[in-house]
């Protein structure tokens, strides 16, 4: 019972550590001069959000998390792509 | 042991990675860090929670979670610096950079 207990916490302290590492992002997303660098932050994001899922489907024994995180990468990867070809297309109508 | 090692390991990429993404002074810097911290800490979080778990459903969808990020991190990484190439912005240099602010105040901007 003891040893279940350390590795339940080991997986709430992956959890907590990398909430504080996300928070810690929305700095840049907040304070990014340009936005190629809110969008770096918030692929940034995208990626500790799908590690946190992953770690709280081991935490809570639910299938359908892992379902959920990928998902989510598809989604953070896809509109990854679609707003850089967004911002790189905005140079030709002004030339 | 191992396990413990590689999650420890990926908390520390995580952690540096964001720490660079915050300190570092250009864009193409700050995406060399992030996508350290996409390809090297994830992939080892997943790794060391894979080699915890034992074989088992869990680990098997993790193991299509690990290969999804090991395609489409370098992707989206190039991707967004060749949007930021192609748009004209130049990469820091630390000479340059008092003469780049005594152009604009020449220039007026």
């Amino acid at each position: 019972m003891a040893g279940k207990d350390i590795q339940m916490n080991i997986i709430t302290a992956i959890i907590t550590i990398l909430g504080i590492t996300a928070l810690l992002t929305l700095y840049r997303v907040f304070f990014g001069p340009t936005p190629w660098d809110r969008l770096i932050a918030v692929n940034l994001i995208s990626s500790k959000v799908v590690s946190i899922m992953v770690a709280a489907a081991l935490l809570f024994r639910r299938n359908i998390y892992l379902d959920v995180a990928l998902v989510y990468a598809i989604i953070g990867f896809v509109s990854t792509i679609a707003i850089s070809k967004f911002l790189e297309g905005e140079s030709r109508g002004k030339r | 042991m191992i396990a413990n090692l590689f999650i420890f390991f990926g908390l520390v990429f995580f952690f540096f990675g964001t720490i660079g993404t915050i300190r570092f002074p250009d864009i193409y810097t700050r995406l060399q860090s992030s996508s350290k911290c996409d390809g090297a800490g994830a992939v080892a979080l997943f790794v060391g929670l894979m080699i915890r778990e034992g074989f088992n459903i869990f680990s098997l969808r993790i193991l299509i979670i690990t290969f999804f990020l090991l395609l489409t991190n370098p992707v989206s990484t190039h991707a967004i610096a060749r949007s930021a190439a192609i748009r004209g912005i130049k990469p820091w240099r630390k000479k340059d950079n008092k003469e780049s602010k005594k152009e604009r105040r020449i220039k007026g901007k």
